[in-house]
This record gives structure tokens, sequence and C-alpha cells, in this order.
């Protein structure tokens, strides 16, 4: 493997240059010896060359959206137009301080203003903020306005929040974190939410229902209206995690739905990169009735100049330093700019297409645990394989040997072995027939050769990791 | 639409296979009345060239560093960034891969992630960082929690002034729990001790500092420390990175956990965002501590490789038990810091700090000699410091600004902070720049 950046560092050798020394000013007469640091400071010594070598090399090691397919389920995986980059580096975004009056940020508060249209006509709601940093912080910040909205109501013995078994780990943290308890809504036998249990627990003690919709399955809540009579009907509020927004776009509207909230992933729906784990950003959208408990500071438009409003009671308060995760806020207006009402539905319907292509080559070999047409990602298990000695894990791992991201595994819980497959719209058909071909293949090979599963991937820059040994021997810093 | 690849006739062809005659007939799942009838009201598609210069527009009505001399601070600061930390983020291999997962095509990203670990250990003194959270402001939210699941006391004390934003943030992020919050502040910005003393007890969960303070001013950091700790409080440090060239490491001082706006280690100022949470612990808490983290393991083979490890603390497994509900880090921002302080290495971020020191200081003693203007206060400070002045700051502000200076930041906007103007001084700005601002400065002598 490659040398460690520190164990690269030789003493002396330097990657900087700095201004000089201009002021006749010396650390040591000015600041109490106690406060000056005594211990060293034993970061690298390299030159830029060497850098530069360092960080190609580690680049080389990984894989990326540049490189192939990355049918990572419900993490929506599509290419990330090179416009986004251009327009996000223009030094008019880049080196303007966030602290900046308003009227010196027109620029940056007309665009956001802006997005914030956008989303929330895409989302068919009148609020939104576009403050959270991530999809989980979304989630919270949205939480956190339905506590406020039924505290302002004097309801304060609303204190769960349902989920369905299917849900992304973040919907029961967040709602905890925000001060719930989470309660369990059971899937029934078509995938979908179950609505008698549901029936069952709902209560006045319910502030809200989180629903990702389509599910972590790939399957749209066909019972959606039901369902969200049943929550309102019980005086609680809707959450819709958007986590699998690419399926709807232009299609079907949260609000239209009458979800009360929404979260967006900018990092998945509207083309913003991954970077490798963040940044991220999670604007989210409400209802009417959630607009008064938004977090501040709101971008409002008055005589044709932009500020921040900051002036709001009722604000559950700021969720971030500043205003978001501006960057990528520049990155996804970018998109959405390009793409335009036509191209949003254009989105849509094509990873939709594509899922249930895939889906259309997969059904037969491996097992589909609710076989139906699906929205822009599927699940299949691979309990079958199972049989043969070789598991979802297994199947991931070869998929990396034949140059493909391997799709997510282990989930949803609720179905055995899973892989839930989601290709994006931005594959072509030759790709996706590419990756099925491989599937089906990777099957028979571990029918007929159980090793080239079992002791995956043989191609890849390491063999398969221990993850047990990383966490009994914890060694997280080079010392 | 240049981002989608299949054409009309691929996408017939693939319905064909499908089975279906139509689009339609893959989403008869979706009940007929929620389904939007007609288009978005958004605009049109754009070419790229006019999203461009749509984009631009917005881009130059802007006031940005790029064109005026920035003297704004507040957490955010105007450094020096090395080019070569731009050319590794626009490498696609990092840009455009997704969380480390599947170790084995992830090396790059976590390698990286371990190198920027050991480099964060390294500046902090701190035993184990992660890989890192949202901003300044969660990192500081995410350590209350923490220090609120390990000892299940729910009173956190601010010593000295914290910035807003952070004390803001905290207060949002922290209103579904039971948490009570305290604040000692002397007349002139720093801790008051005395009441600090007084107030910490065995309730007491974390006794909250930020070194330099928001005003710049060092806190006295080893009585503050002393005081925590006697009553088994734990002791919670938000550092400003840079600082940490030639402030002594909070490891060293016994900080329990380090936190820090990331900012200042070669990112971009983006009007806030996106940045990085610095997050480091001493070793007995890692087992609940927040945020990813990568970790040494062998493969198949006994060679070394590395993996995201820790992973039961967290949401995806956790889920209702985790102690955070933070998924994502901000690899893009980690990574930029980590070539940051690998290309500033062991001498860069000691000069950085002293260039910033040595002109911070000039500026200052320039500022104490125009009658009516005076500082918080004559306690040591490092690079920032907020000016009394005889007009308010918002005037000075707006006349600078006509100079092409941004002058500081107005406190009297922080309902939590004393009145003044803020001034930040970066080792870009140069003795004319300086010079300038005292020019200016000046026209408003008492």
């Amino acid at each position: 493997m490659e040398k460690l950046i520190l164990e690269k560092s030789k003493a002396g050798r330097k990657g900087y240059t700095l201004p000089k020394k201009q002021f006749d000013y010396c650390v040591s007469e000015h600041i109490p010896e106690k406060y000056l640091r005594k211990s060293e400071l034993n970061l690298p010594e390299l030159c830029e060359g060497d850098i530069s070598r360092h960080y190609t090399k580690l680049a080389h090691l990984n894989y990326s959206i540049e490189e192939g397919l990355y049918p990572l389920g419900s993490c929506t995986m599509k290419y990330n137009p090179k416009v986004n980059e251009k327009t996000s580096s223009l030094a008019g975004f880049t080196e303007l301080h966030p602290c900046i009056g308003d009227e010196s940020a027109q620029g940056a508060l007309e665009l956001m203003f802006n997005l914030g249209n956008c989303l929330k006509e895409i989302c068919g709601m009148p609020g939104a903020s576009l403050q959270p940093s991530a999809g989980s912080n979304g989630e919270f910040t949205g939480i956190l306005t339905f506590r406020a909205y039924h505290l302002a109501n004097g309801d304060s013995k609303r204190t769960k929040i349902l989920i369905p078994d299917s849900a992304h780990g973040t919907n029961p943290a967040s709602a905890v974190i925000a001060g719930f308890k989470t309660v369990n809504v059971k899937s029934n036998d078509k995938g979908r939410i179950d609505l008698e249990d549901l029936k069952s627990k709902c209560g006045d003690d319910v502030a809200g229902f989180m629903v990702t919709n389509p599910s972590t399955l790939g399957l749209f809540e066909t019972e959606i209206v039901e369902i969200e009579q049943l929550i309102h009907g019980c005086g609680g509020l809707m959450y819709m995690d958007g986590a699998n927004l690419n399926a709807l776009l232009g299609i079907a509207r949260p609000g239209d739905m009458k979800f009360d909230c929404v979260h967006m992933n900018l990092h998945k729906t509207f083309s913003t990169p991954h970077g490798g784990g963040g940044p991220g950003s999670g604007p989210i959208c409400v209802s009417e009735k959630l607009v008064p408990f938004l977090p501040k500071p709101q971008i409002v438009k008055e005589n044709g100049k932009f500020k921040l409003n900051y002036d709001l009671p009722q604000s559950i308060g700021k969720i971030h330093s500043f205003y978001g995760n501006f960057g990528v806020l520049v990155r996804a207006l970018t998109y959405i700019y390009m793409c335009g009402a036509e191209g949003m539905r254009r989105i849509s319907e094509n990873a939709i297409i594509s899922a249930n292509y895939i889906l259309s080559k997969l059904k037969d070999e491996y097992e589909i645990p609710h076989y139906e047409y699906c929205m822009h990602e599927f699940v299949l298990s691979c309990d079958r394989q199972k049989e043969h000695g070789f598991n979802a894990k297994d199947i991931a791992k070869r998929l990396l040997d034949y140059g493909y991201h391997a799709p997510t595994i282990y989930f949803p819980l609720i179905v055995r072995e899973a892989m839930l497959i989601e290709p994006t719209e931005t594959e072509t058909l030759e790709a996706l027939r590419g990756f099925s071909e491989t599937m089906l293949k990777i099957s028979q090979e571990g029918k007929e050769n159980l090793e080239l599963l079992t002791k995956a991937p043989f191609e890849t820059p390491v063999r398969r990791l221990d993850d047990a040994l990383a966490a009994r021997n914890l060694n997280l810093a080079w010392k | 639409m240049p981002f989608i690849s299949n054409t009309s006739e691929d996408r017939a062809e693939m319905l064909k296979e499908i089975g279906v005659s139509s689009f339609e007939e893959l989403i008869q799942s979706i009940p007929e009345e929620v389904r939007l009838k007609g288009l978005l009201n958004l605009p049109e598609a754009m070419s790229e060239y006019d999203v461009v210069k749509e984009l631009t527009n917005y881009a130059k009505k802007n006031k940005s560093a790029d064109t005026y001399t920035c003297f704004l601070g507040g957490g955010v600061y105007d450094h020096f960034i090395p080019s070569i930390v731009g050319s590794v983020l626009e490498k696609p291999e990092f840009k455009t891969a997704y969380t480390p997962y599947q170790a084995e095509v992830s090396q790059g990203t976590l390698q990286a992630m371990y190198e920027y670990q050991s480099m964060i250990c390294q500046l902090s003194g701190m035993d184990v960082s992660n890989a890192s959270m949202y901003d300044g402001a969660s990192s500081l939210a995410e350590a209350c929690l923490l220090a609120n699941a390990q000892n299940r006391r729910t009173e956190f004390i601010f010593a000295g002034s914290i910035n807003p934003n952070y004390l803001n943030v905290i207060e949002t992020v922290c209103q579904g729990k039971d948490f009570t919050f305290k604040s000692f502040v002397a007349e002139d910005g720093t801790c008051d001790l005395a009441g600090l003393s007084a107030a910490v007890t065995e309730t007491t969960s974390a006794v909250i500092v930020q070194q330099p303070n928001v005003y710049g001013n060092l806190e006295d950091v080893y009585e503050i420390e002393k005081i925590a700790h006697s009553k088994k409080a734990l002791f919670v440090v938000a550092a400003a990175p840079i600082s940490l060239g030639i402030l002594e490491a909070p490891g060293k001082y016994n900080a329990d956990i380090l936190v820090a706006e990331g900012q200042s280690l070669g990112l971009n100022m983006n009007y806030g965002g996106p940045y990085l949470g610095v997050f480091a612990i001493k070793n007995d808490l890692v087992r609940k501590m927040p945020g990813r983290v990568a970790g040494v393991t062998q493969d198949l083979d006994g060679k070394r490789g590395f993996v995201l490890t820790l992973q039961t603390r967290e949401q995806q497994i956790k889920r209702e038990k985790a102690t955070s509900n933070i998924c994502s880090n901000q690899g893009l921002m980690m990574l930029a810091s980590a070539v940051y302080m690998t290309a500033m290495g062991k001498q860069g971020i000691k000069e950085v700090a002293e260039r910033c020191f040595e002109a911070a200081h000039y500026l200052a003693d320039q500022i104490k000699k125009i009658k009516g203007f005076s500082l918080l206060n004559d306690k040591p400070f490092f690079m920032e410091f907020l000016v009394k002045t005889p007009v308010p700051a918002a005037k000075i502000i707006e006349e600078a600004e006509k100079e092409g200076i941004l002058a500081g930041i107005d406190t009297s906007r922080f309902a939590e902070c004393k009145e003044g103007l803020l001034i930040a001084v970066t080792e870009k700005r140069t003795k004319e720049e300086i010079d300038k601002l005292i020019d200016v400065l000046k026209t408003f002598a008492s």
C-alpha cells in the first residue's frame, strides 16, 4: 500500500511560501509564556511535487462516478456535471465572507432566494430553508419544526414519532435527538406501510410520521392518501424523507400528497458531488402551518432588495453557523437551470426506466421480495444464492472485480440478504445491460466456483479487508 | 438534456424489454389524485453558456475578498490557500466518490481520512479525531450531546465569550433535551473566573471555553480546566486551528473534547459553507464519539489497509440508540484541510500564525493612537480584537467599503455581544492595506 504522508516526511522540506515578515512584533513579548505552544507540531514536511504525487496515487485507489456505474440504492449516484463546478468556483462566491452586510451580498442572497423558490415549486410547498447541512440534518430540522408547532398549540403530550421499519437509520436517530420517542410501524406483504398497524398506533400522543416515499424498497406508498388522513386525523404531522426524490421530479409532489415537511438531498437528486462523504446539503420545504417555525434567518425580498430576516419570533433558531452549505446551493441551482421543467420530469422518467430495465433482467435469477414495477430503485434478495454458500456481501465484493461499484447491501433491514439497486438516469442502456449481465454471471460463478465469491475481490488495490480487526485493535491516528 | 444519456429510441427499446408499452404503465402505483398535471413552473432549460452568464451575474453583485480588502473574521478568515489544495480537490476520484463503505475500492478516501485524523491529533494534542462534522457550530453542539451521553448531567456552562452563532446553533440542536445553559463573562469579555468557580457543581456536564474567545482574547484555560475537572465536568475547548501554531495544544492542558471551525485550514469562505467541523477527543470517549472515523486494518493477504470503523456507534446500525444522527461528514473539505496541513507542514502553520499575530498587533497599536478609538481590553490577543468606536461601527463599515475595504464585523447585530467593530488581520494583509484602513478610521477621530 501507499506509504502515509507522515511516513514520507523529511526534516527541512517545504511545500509553501508566505509573504515576508512586515512588522517587528514578537509573540513572546505579548503573550504570557504559559499560553505558548511547547509541544511539538509534527506535521509532515514535503515539497509540493511530492505532495501532488501522494494525492494522485491515493486518487488512483478510489472508485468514483467518473469511472463507472455506481448503483448504490437510496444514494442516487448520478453524474456530476462540470458546469456546476465552474459556477461554484466563481470568485464572487468563493471569496465572499458570510459576515458581510446584506447589501454587499445581493448576488448570493438572490441566488438562494431563487433556489428556495425552485425547490418550493418542485415540492409543491410554500416554505423553505436552505440551512440544513445534509439529509439527516434536514430531518432533524424538520422534526424540530414539528415539535415547535405542537408546543405553540399548547400540545405537549405529543411525544412520539412513528417510523416505518424500512426507514433509513437516520430517521429514528434524528427524532430521538429532537426529543421524541420512536415507534416502529410494520410493513405489509406488499412492502408497503401496514395500514392496520399504523391505525393502532395513531393517537393524541403522535407528533408525526416519517415516511420515505418511494420507500427504501423502491415502491411508491400507494395508500399515501389514506395514511395522510390517518395521521392528520389524529393531529399528527407528515414528514417525507426525500432521499428518493429522484423518482418524483415533475411526476408527484410532496405538497400534493399533503406532507408538512420534506428534506431534499442536493447531493443526490440535484447532482452535486458526494466528495467521498460530503459536503451534503439538505434543504427542507414545509407546509403553510410550519412556515413560522422555519430556521432563521429567512431570505426575503423587499423593494427589489434581498435581505436576511432574523425577526421570526416562533423560529426554531439557527441550525447552521451561517446560511447553509452555500457552495452546494450554487451547484444545485446551476443544475436546475440547466435541466428546466421538462428536464426535471425527464430525469425521473429515465431513472425509473433504468431501474425497471435492470429489474427485468435480474428477476428470474434473483429473488425479488415484492415483485412489481419499481420506481427509481428496487431491492432484491440474495437468499437463493445463500443456499449455494455465498451471500450479498460476496456478490458485492465480486462486482468490484468487474469494475462496478457495489449496490447498497443489507438494507433495508426488512429484507434478508438485501441488495438495493439504483442506477440513475445518467447511465446508458449499454452500461445498464453490462451491469445486469455481470450480476447474472456472478450468480453462476458462485454456483460453480464458490471461492471466486467468498474470497473476492481479487483485482482491487487491496483484497477483502478485516472490519473486525480494525474495531478490535483500534488504530485511528499515526504516532 | 446533456446529462441523460438515453435517447427516445433507447427508451423505447428498454420499455419493450421491460414488457410495457409506455412509461405510464411503470407508475401505476402512484394514485391519480397525487400526480402532477402538467409541467413544473420552472424556467425553461438554458444552455451552459447562458447558465454560466446568469450565475456570473449573481457573483458580480457580491463584494468579495477577491476585489475588496478583507478584515472580517468571527471564526471565518481570509487566509492564503496554496494552489495544491484546489488542485487535489478537483480530482474527480475524490470529488465524485461516495462515502467509502466499499473499502477495497475507496482506499484513497480512507487513507486521506486517516491522515487527516492523524494531523488533527498532532495539531490539537488530542488522542482521537473523527473525520469531521458539518462546521464549528455543529461540532460544539455534538460536544454537548456527547458530554451528556457520557456523564448524564444536563447543565452546560460557557466560560467567557463564545461565538454567538455557535450559541444559537447549540440552543437549536439541544431544544429537545432538558439542558440548561449558563454563561460567565466579565466586563472585559473574558471569563468571570470567580463566578464560574462558584457555579460549577456535580450537575455540570461540561465547561466550554473558546480560545481565543469571540473577541480574540486569550482565556485562562488553565484555571478554567481546574474548575471544570474539580467537579468532574468535561472540559470542552473550541479552538482556532491556526492559533495552534503558536498557542499550546488543548490536549496538553487536558481538554476532554476539542472542537474547531476548520475553515481556516485551507477552505474558501464561500459565504458560510461548506466548512469543516473539527472534532477530537481523549481516548476514554472514543466509543461514544459522533461521526465517521477511519482505522487501520489488514486485507486477506496481510497488507495494510483502511476501513470505516466503530460503525456500531452510528445511526445506520444503532438507529434510535445512536449518540448522534449525523450521517455524512464534510469529506471533501476534510481532504482540503489535510492537503493544507500537509503543504504548510511543521513550520508553515506556525509562520502563518506569527504573520497574523504581527499584523494584527501593528493595526491594534495604531488604532489605540486614534482619538476616540480604544480596544475592548488590554488582555493578550491573537489575530482579532474588538474596537470601541466613537461612531456606530456600521457607519465606519459603510465608509470603508467605499474605499474598497471590508473593515470588520459590527458586533451590535448580535444580542449576546458587546458593541464594537471586530477586526481580524490575516497573513494576506500588507502594510499598505492596513495603513489604508487606519486612514479611514482616522476620519472618524473624535
